[in-house]
């Protein structure tokens, strides 16, 4: 997928004067997925579930902590149930595997459950330009396929859409009367779906967890199209990231708890499979090939550094749920495949860091993020990283590294700094006038001014007025 | 017991009465209050946009004032949080230097903290007539567990009647820096909270941090609220709010 990150001031600016975006966008702020999981965390119990939080960062701590060895271990029991595992340093060449893997088979046409890797590898586009139609089957993606959008939230990609523009595209699509019964047109999109599923050769699923001791993959979904996806066509491939693998099936379900409670409130998702190579003899379903894609991506580069935090994710939402700057712009903003805080995260690290300078800054570190991660990943510190990896590589505009030069040397001598504070509470609150509202600055002050009047201070500093106060 | 006023840069260059609010109060919770003369800001600034040598420098200057004070206090929950959460991070490696920050987080405390917490003051010399609904600062709130201590404070504010808003543990959108970079999604962030600020139809709000303050009353008077107060809670507990 190509990378607009370096435009996200420009795209926030798009999404904040788009209408329809803003009401739906203010319907998942208010109705949205953080309220269902508040409802499933009180349900749980608070405190039962800090201890669950702790124990899934522990699980994927100790995965990543050897993460060479499950990857290994991960490899050789897939192997010995008869997948194949295949290794990827990057989503052009996980895309090119695939491709591979249509050309042995004769594939023609794809169905596909949810994956965010297949968007890093912008696999779709490569398998319609060799003649295999990917379909995608999770609804979200199905609505987003059909607009020809990428998604804007990594579990409900097409959570920026109304009803009614939904409703606009399936009459389009489906050459069928315009319905904007949800029931009704969910089952227009089965309807529509159906053959696919019976037609299709290759299934494409993402990952959710790969399970070392077992060489299982698994994978969450609401709607049973990954269950489909994963034993209907021929040749199944799952494609995932490769820091995506945990120790044992016991630690799958602890995280299974923690996903679905993070992601949609659900105590457990409707469906969870977990795929263990291809259909044996005497198996009623399964496919004939299995294939594991595992893909760096730049992954092995936060291994062992100051990011590696972040590969813990297991990616329920639950930070971009929670972030006002999210809510606030929506998924499109952030330019590529992953939004909201842990996307502010991974696109620099997976794409580079000057192809995102915004996204670190785009963020107001309240934490509520980190305080909703199932695994207590520090959001806010690693974006607070992030920002002096700029400063080290004089990635920051000039201006800015002026601005806080100055602040900090005027700060660092207080006498200057009293004598300069004196003078700006004057100028001020002459600015401010008989209103006592300063309402347009100059400089970096007019990003303050575009929205809001700055209070205009009484014109004494405290350090005047205190002093004064103390002589009398 | 010796109390180090850290009053913040924004609130000696912005709004000097809430200083004045919150020497009134410790002193009045029979603290000795000191105010140390050289103090300018806590590095929050430079911490938060990647500076971390422009951080360091002030974290250190921070420390050589405050260190002789039994406790430090601070009206504003993130520069209290960048002391007590922060500093360690900018001394890692250094074991004399780490020492002493952790120290010195140990005995710092955000003021409405500090006055349930340690100095335990049960009369409030503030007295207000009406209804006030109370903001909970990022900062305060989730770094250093400020939630019911000022809302008990308040409580013993004569005349006061609290009326919570929906979503009050919200963002309000200021975020620093973020604020001046971001202006536009920032206001637009701070317009869902002066909307539950108003369907609380509280006469104020009140809160614990200045960036929030400015942030939230800039943005209510530039919608055309000239009405709605926007208090810290040092005034209100104080009685300083004309």
């Amino acid at each position: 997928m190509q990378v607009q990150s370096m435009h996200f001031k420009r795209r926030a600016r798009g999404a904040l004067a788009d209408e329809i975006l803003q009401a739906n966008l203010a319907k998942f702020g208010t109705a949205g997925l953080a309220q269902l999981r508040a409802e499933a965390v009180a349900a749980y119990g608070p405190e039962a579930f800090e201890r669950l939080r702790t124990a899934g960062a522990e699980i994927r701590d100790r995965a990543l902590a050897e993460l060479d060895t499950y990857i290994e271990r991960f490899e050789q029991e897939a192997t010995r149930r008869g997948a194949a595992v295949l290794f990827a340093e990057s989503g052009t060449e996980a895309r090119d595997l695939v491709l591979d893997i249509c050309r042995r088979h004769g594939i023609r046409k794809a169905i596909k459950s949810k994956s965010m890797l297949s968007e890093e590898a912008g696999l779709n586009e490569a398998l319609d330009a060799i003649g295999v139609h990917p379909v995608e089957t999770d609804l979200g993606e199905y609505i987003i396929q059909l607009a020809d959008e990428p998604p804007s939230h990594i579990i409900a990609p097409a959570v920026h859409k109304s009803k009614d523009e939904v409703a606009d595209l399936f009459a389009k699509s489906h050459a069928r009367p315009r319905k904007t019964d949800i029931a009704q047109m969910t089952r227009e999109a089965r309807e529509a779906l159906r053959p696919h599923f019976v037609s299709a050769d290759l299934g494409i699923s993402g990952g959710n967890f790969l399970v070392a001791e077992t060489g299982s993959g698994a994978v969450v979904t609401n709607e049973g199209n990954g269950r489909m996806v994963t034993t209907l066509p021929r040749v199944h491939v799952c494609i995932t990231g490769i820091e995506k693998v945990i120790p044992t099936l016991e630690d799958l379900a602890t995280l299974l708890r923690l996903l679905t409670r993070s992601a949609t409130g659900q105590p457990i998702s409707n469906y969870v499979s977990v795929f263990t190579g291809p259909r044996r003899a005497g198996d009623l379903d399964g496919p004939e090939h299995m294939y594991f894609i595992l893909v760096d991506g730049g992954r092995t580069n936060l291994v062992g550094g100051d990011l590696q935090e972040m590969l813990r994710c297991i990616r329920c939402g639950a930070c971009m749920n929670h972030c006002p700057v999210y809510k606030t712009v929506g998924g499109h903003a952030y330019g590529w495949v992953y939004p909201g805080p842990m996307g502010a995260v991974l696109t620099p690290a997976y794409v580079g860091l000057e192809n995102a300078l915004d996204l670190p800054h785009a963020a107001t570190l309240c934490n509520q993020c980190g305080v909703v991660c199932p695994v207590r990943i520090p959001l806010p510190e690693l974006l607070r990283k992030l920002r002096e990896r700029q400063v080290e590589s004089s990635l920051r505009p000039r201006s800015e590294m002026l601005g806080l030069r100055a602040w900090s040397w005027v700060a660092q001598r207080p006498r200057l700094y009293a004598l300069a504070t004196r003078w700006a509470a004057r100028v001020l609150r002459l600015l401010g006038g008989r209103t006592g509202r300063i309402r347009r600055l100059p400089l970096a002050g007019a990003g303050w001014t575009v929205g809001r009047d700055l209070p205009a201070p009484s014109g004494q500093t405290f350090r005047d007025l205190y002093r004064r106060r103390r002589r009398d | 017991m010796r109390v180090g006023l850290f009053v913040t840069c924004l609130v000696d260059l912005m709004r000097p009465s809430i200083g004045l609010a919150a020497v009134k109060l410790l002193e009045a919770a029979g603290c000795e209050v000191l105010v140390p003369p050289t103090q300018t800001c806590c590095g929050q600034p430079g911490y938060n946009s990647g500076d971390r040598r422009s951080a360091r420098a002030l974290a250190e200057k921070v420390l050589a004032e405050f260190e002789a004070c039994d406790y430090v206090v601070v009206p504003s929950g993130s520069c209290a949080g960048m002391i007590k959460a922060h500093y360690p991070d900018l001394f890692q490696g250094e074991a004399v230097l780490l020492d002493r920050v952790r120290r010195l987080g140990s005995r710092t405390y955000e003021l409405t903290d500090f006055l349930v917490s340690v100095a335990r003051l049960e009369r409030v010399p503030g007295r207000f007539a009406g209804t006030v609904t109370y903001h909970d600062s990022c900062s305060g709130l989730r770094e250093l567990g400020v939630k019911q201590q000022p809302r008990a404070l308040l409580a013993a504010v004569s005349g006061l009647r609290l009326k919570e808003m929906d979503e009050c543990e919200q963002c309000c959108g200021f975020g620093g820096t973020f604020a001046v970079k971001f202006g536009e999604v920032s206001a637009a962030i701070a317009d869902r909270k002066c909307a539950r600020i108003r369907a609380s139809a509280a006469d104020a709000v009140v809160l614990g941090d200045l960036g929030c303050m400015l942030n939230i009353e800039g943005r209510l008077r530039r919608l055309g609220d000239a009405d709605t107060r926007v208090l810290h809670v040092a005034e209100v507990l104080a009685g300083e709010t004309f």
